[in-house]
């Protein structure tokens, strides 16, 4: 009651300071040190003021799906459903179709992850348990400042170092010893969908691996000073009291990552090789959503081109969604109550 | 069965802060013993250095000597050894929360390799049952999270957990410290029953609870251990000044 009366204005009008049914209570004889005011005015204008914040996020995103929706009626219309499913991209006979754009930026992604998850939570791990002190704040800052590095310059810097590395060491290497699965045959350029991959992977690697540190420094020194206690190896403390603790967050961190990969364009146009193909190798070149409307939209001549184009920002658009939907189902059958059984 | 502790000029440090000096104490075997003192006279320190768990903290360490049986703590013998055979629980519950009752009692038996689920089972109720929570925990054993109990069962899984490793010795720092005084009431009453089977040194800041649950008292104060006698003679006719004005409240 007191509180609620601090620093509200009073209400417009005339009020008697004490009014007479406050004399007749119990508390009467000594006056209120704060006067009773009405804490609505306030309250309401900050209520509205966060509504409208929130409701403009929702305006926004809904702006952005009907400019989407029918910039892209043309294509839509030549097209149907199946333009998701296509494998044509022919502007010269107006022939679109978004698969080999929807395929390139999964594989692409989740190449990615695969390669980004276990180091940025290695770099994770190491800094926050048994990192020594000295070295810990730069580590952390240097890790860091990777993500403050323009995609450009990524793309820069695969172009000149580590596609001709690719080409020469890695894709020869790994044509000789893993090529029987399929995934590293035919010539290897350097660019191409492996090399995108991992330079998604770097730029992933310090988005997921601070969350991670964050997340694992926000476990209670008692969690692991329980597991050393039944005489845990620091592996074990590390796994049993600290990473199983901290899962969700680090899950967290991965989906963060992976709208990161998802949705980068410089960088990965820069080495995929842009071509609109589906090929099992990850040494073939490839294309995705982000790189095609990056790069073909000012030389889009016709009207039917364009549309295509909107219409693969679209797909861009709900292939985020469902991603972060399946990631928070994800996250939700970590978290909900317990596990239905631990093999730790 | 339980054994003795022998600790022999024990010096523990803080980075620079010498927190213990010089202690020696023998703790016997299959009885309780109580360490009480003001806050940071180094109790909890002193049961840390038992089973080495003070040199976890960043820059801490401990020199001396202590003996567990025919073992010799400090020397040749690996923390993770010691810890597997000196259990501990803690002065806040800490059970694991993303793990069920169950995996919570198992847990340590698991980190050691051990994954026959019959035995698992036996060991896991044994241990429940050691504990006083079995008949309040039996039917929600896999379904429940350890952190869906309330504190005084979260101490009692606590206790059943680090009792599953069959230890030799069980250490407790401050258990009850945050319980009410019928959870406190159930772990007094079952340090009573662990102590035919194991050796326990508990550290408490209730000196009620000291006279109450062990048969030994050591008066710590500023890192030196005054005085370690029967806990009759300390509370009744202690042979210190320092033991006397602290125990009849003149300070701490």
């Amino acid at each position: 009651m007191a509180n609620q009366a601090l620093g509200a204005p009073r209400l417009t009008g005339p009020q008697p300071v004490a009014k007479p049914e406050v004399v007749s209570s119990s508390r009467a004889e000594t006056a209120p040190l704060i006067k009773a005011g009405d804490s609505r005015i306030p309250d309401g204008i900050f209520h509205g003021a966060v509504l409208s914040c929130g409701v403009c996020v929702l305006g926004l995103v809904g702006v952005i799906v009907y400019q989407l929706v029918t910039k892209s009626a043309l294509s839509w219309h030549a097209f149907g459903w199946k333009f998701f499913f296509r494998s044509e991209w022919d502007p010269v006979n107006e022939q679109f179709g978004a698969w080999p754009f929807v395929y390139g930026t999964l594989v692409s992604s989740l190449l990615a992850l695969v390669l980004a998850v276990p180091l940025a939570v290695g770099v994770a791990v190491f800094i926050t348990e048994m990192c020594p002190r000295w070295l810990k704040g730069s580590l952390a800052f240097t890790t860091e400042l990777l993500a403050a590095i323009p995609s450009v310059i990524y793309g820069l810097w695969a172009i000149f170092v580590m596609v001709p590395l690719l080409r020469e060491y890695v894709e020869p290497f790994l044509a000789r010893y893993l090529g029987w699965t399929g995934l590293f045959e035919g010539t290897p350029y350097g660019i191409g969908m492996l090399a995108a991959g991992i330079i998604l992977a770097i730029m992933v690697v310090p988005i997921v691996s601070s969350i991670t540190r964050e997340v694992m420094t926000a476990v209670p020194q008692q969690q692991r000073e329980a597991v050393l206690a039944l005489g845990a190896t620091r592996w074990e403390m590390i796994r049993t009291g600290v990473l199983r603790n901290a899962r969700a967050g680090i899950l967290g961190g991965v989906i963060l990552g992976l709208g990161r990969a998802l949705g980068e364009t410089m960088a990965v146009t820069m080495v995929i090789g842009n071509r609109p193909e589906i090929a099992r190798s990850l040494f073939a070149p490839g294309y995705t959503m982000a790189s095609v409307i990056a790069n073909e939209f000012s030389e889009a001549t016709s009207d039917t081109y364009l549309s295509a184009l909107v219409e693969v920002g679209l797909a861009l658009f709900l292939v985020t969604i469902i991603v972060n939907i399946l990631a928070q189902l994800l996250v939700w059958s970590v978290t909900r109550g317990m596990p239905r059984r631990s093999n730790a | 069965m339980g054994v003795g502790i022998k600790v022999e000029h024990l010096n523990a440090w803080f980075g620079k802060t010498q927190a213990l000096h010089d202690i020696s104490i023998d703790v016997p075997a299959n009885h309780a013993t109580a360490v009480i003192g003001p806050s940071g006279c180094g109790k909890s320190t002193f049961v840390r250095c038992l089973n080495r768990m003070h040199e976890t903290v960043p820059d801490a360490r401990a020199t001396g000597k202590v003996r567990m049986g025919e073992l010799d703590v400090y020397n040749g013998t690996a923390a993770v050894q010691i810890r597997r055979r000196i259990g501990m629980v803690f002065q806040k519950a800490n059970p694991f929360p993303t793990m069920s009752i169950y995996d919570n009692v198992a847990a340590g038996l698991k980190l050691n390799g051990f994954h026959d689920r019959q035995r698992l089972d036996e060991i896991v109720e044994r241990s429940l049952k050691l504990s006083a929570l079995w008949d309040e925990v039996k039917d929600t054993l896999r379904k429940k999270s350890g952190a869906s109990l309330s504190g005084g069962q979260q101490q009692r899984l606590c206790i059943a957990r680090a009792l599953a490793v069959s230890p030799e010795v069980l250490l407790m720092d401050e258990p009850c410290s945050a319980l009410d005084p019928i959870s406190t009431g159930k772990i007094e009453e079952l340090i009573f029953q662990l102590k035919e089977n194991f050796t326990i040194v508990i550290v408490t800041h209730n000196m009620q609870q000291a006279s109450r649950v062990a048969e030994f008292t050591g008066f710590f104060l500023l890192g030196k251990l005054i005085e370690f006698d029967k806990t009759e003679k300390i509370f009744t006719t202690p042979s210190d000044k320092r033991t006397e004005d602290y125990i009849t409240g003149r300070f701490g």
